[in-house]
């Protein structure tokens, strides 16, 4: 390390003796002074807007408080009450659940294979990675949810298209119908495919192609390659993906919000945990069990999180 | 075998003999394949958007029940009457929207840059506790801090101002952007800090005169997500934005859904168009900045 390099705190605790010495320590305090100075809009930001409302929240889910009048501690009631007397927190749970375990895989297979097909030297594969990304980017406005909306209606685009194809007449309002509203919107959710494409391509790229000859000199099929090459390289990407877009799909408001007009029904086969964080807190105006529900939702993606990372382990390969 | 992997001939290592034209033919062939694909499923993705601005220009009649992307009769009434469908106009939406948006692009790309400058070139203790915080806050649900949030901002008598959407971007709440920003500084060279430094300039001069000159390209990025990301915001806008005076484009639309329900598509569908054109402005213009900035730090598109 350099004399004209700033140094760090460590060195400073350890330089007393001598003026050399002293001169040091104070190069460390001005540095750690500068540090803290351009820190400070951020730590201001961490501390009230983020871990302030955050223990705030939590003791708010101890207490029943509602906005209007007092309030007081209940307890563990609103975790207890979740569990055992909300059957409509039940479901928000179920329908989280599967939007998340259906549309992730759905959107990272797709983002997988069109990354594939792009990531060689062709004809306008700039044009179409940009292309296919442009869903990615449009997708979370209410323009395009409300589109969706129509796209799955009585007499929308779908219904259209396979009306000519098999010549039904009457078919069903895709997202008025319990049974087949949340595939409506895991189909919006797998139509942004484009991010993850994007990262997987710059995943693929990082691969050396002395690897896929090696393995083809040797007589390697395809799918071997793809499965002893590209995976293998690849974990790392498909990790972060993976835990990107889970804790993205836990947290989806807007298409279930609009599409089913802000009920999460029809029946609360739409009732996403978000929307229903939503309702309860700013419908009923329930702050108490709102933040309850919002804890338990932290919970559960730092769960997910973890038990990803716990995996992880086992499939992911670093390279060093 | 060919659909899979880049054309044979660019592959230097094998032994170069010519190849039968059989097998040239089948590379072809599997090219010509997967263009198809490739534009077969392209039409496809866009199709509902080609939709969309197609039924933009139908009159009502002829958008239901049609998969049609060409309009049999052309108009361009859906625009004029879609603009004031709602309980105010759709300037006023678009205005409301442009303020929000401009303010949290200034505050997100100062503060950010800030906090970036101080985590990627500077020493001071806890640097690393701090950073690993920040990374952690990247995680921490919008949903979980909004009600103490609220009922603070309730307190302060913020509701239905823009300032609860534009104050927290003053202090970089957004640790994705530090985050693009760290990243970006720590990639540039460090010659020129240390000849500044040597030269008696402090961190103040280092920042201004060296580091801030060259971070311009992640702050563009900053900006262009930040402006796309608060135009498009809705959960936010929804709780604190409630007199129709004061709502915002996406807000303006989920309203005019509400109270056409099921009637007026084309006038839904113009007003659609309308707010998707600064995203898809910026997406024309910079689109290979923003798929640069996605594959770096892997934010969410």
């Amino acid at each position: 390390m350099t004399t004209t390099s700033l140094v760090g705190s460590r060195h400073g605790r350890a330089a007393k003796a001598g003026s050399r010495g002293a001169s040091r320590s104070r190069r460390a305090r001005r540095a750690n002074l500068a540090g803290y100075a351009f820190l400070t809009p951020w730590l201001i930001g961490l501390t009230v807007f983020t871990i302030g409302p955050l223990l705030a929240s939590l003791v708010l889910s101890f207490t029943d408080y509602s906005l209007i009048g007092k309030f007081g501690f209940v307890g563990w009631s609103n975790y207890v009450k979740m569990l055992t007397a909300d059957s409509r927190y039940l479901t928000s749970l179920r329908v989280t659940f599967v939007y998340v375990l259906v549309s992730v895989p759905l959107q990272l297979v797709f983002a997988l294979l069109l990354a594939m097909l792009l990531n060689r030297p062709m004809r306008g594969v700039g044009w179409y990675r940009a292309a296919y990304y442009l869903p990615s980017l449009l997708g979370s406005s209410v323009a395009v949810a409300v589109m969706w909306r129509q796209v799955f209606g009585r007499g929308g685009v779908v219904n259209s298209i396979l009306g000519a194809i098999t010549g039904i007449e009457t078919l069903p309002n895709w997202v008025q119908q319990p049974s087949t509203s949340l595939l409506t919107l895991i189909l919006l959710r797998a139509w942004q495919f484009g991010a993850p494409m994007v990262i997987f391509l710059a995943g693929l790229k990082q691969i050396p192609r002395e690897y896929y000859e090696a393995a083809q000199v040797d007589g390697a099929s395809k799918a071997r390659q793809f499965f002893s090459i590209t995976i293998p390289m690849l974990s790392p990407v498909l990790f972060f993906n993976i835990v990107m877009q889970v804790i993205g799909a836990f947290q989806a408001f807007l298409p279930a919000y609009i599409v089913s007009g802000g009920s999460g029904g029809p029946a609360d086969s739409t009732l996403f945990y978000t929307l229903y964080i939503y309702q309860t807190g700013f419908s009923y105006f329930h702050m108490g069990y709102a933040s309850a529900l919002a804890w338990t939702l932290l919970v559960m993606i730092a769960g997910a999180t973890g038990l990803l990372f716990w995996t992880s382990r086992y499939w992911v390969h670093y390279q060093d | 075998m060919t659909l899979l992997k880049g054309p044979a001939e660019s592959r230097p290592a094998l032994p170069a003999t010519k190849a039968p034209n059989r097998v040239r033919r089948q590379i072809r062939l599997g090219r010509v394949l997967l263009q198809v694909f490739l534009a077969g499923g392209l039409f496809v993705m866009l199709y509902p958007l080609l939709w969309m601005l197609a039924s933009s220009v139908k009159p009502e009649n002829e958008i239901f029940g049609s998969a049609s992307l060409w309009p049999e009769e052309f108009v361009l009434t859906n625009y004029p009457e879609g603009w004031v469908a709602g309980q105010s106009s759709f300037s006023l939406y678009l205005r409301n929207s442009a303020v929000i948006a401009i303010l949290a692009v200034i505050g997100n790309v100062v503060s950010c840059t800030l906090a970036a400058f101080a985590f990627a070139r500077l020493k001071f203790r806890f640097r690393g506790g701090w950073f690993a915080i920040m990374l952690l806050t990247m995680m921490v649900p919008y949903h979980v801090v909004v009600v103490p949030q609220y009922i603070v901002f309730r307190t302060l008598g913020w509701i239905d101002t823009i300032l609860p959407l534009v104050v927290p971007k003053f202090f970089a709440v957004d640790g994705f952007f530090v985050f693009l920003m760290v990243q970006f500084i720590r990639g540039l060279p460090r010659d020129l800090d240390e000849a500044a430094e040597i030269d008696g300039c402090g961190p103040f001069r280092v920042f201004v005169r060296i580091v801030l000159p060259l971070t311009t390209p992640a702050m563009v990025t900053t900006a262009i997500f930040t402006f796309m990301w608060t135009w498009d915001d809705f959960f936010g806008q929804l709780i604190y934005l409630n007199d129709f005076t004061n709502f915002t484009v996406p807000l303006g639309l989920a309203a005019l859904q509400a109270s056409t329900y099921g009637s007026q598509w084309g006038k839904l569908m113009a007003m659609s168009v309308i707010s998707l054109i600064p995203t898809t402005a910026f997406f024309l213009l910079a689109q290979r900045r923003l798929i640069e900035g996605i594959s770096t730090t892997g934010i969410r598109g």
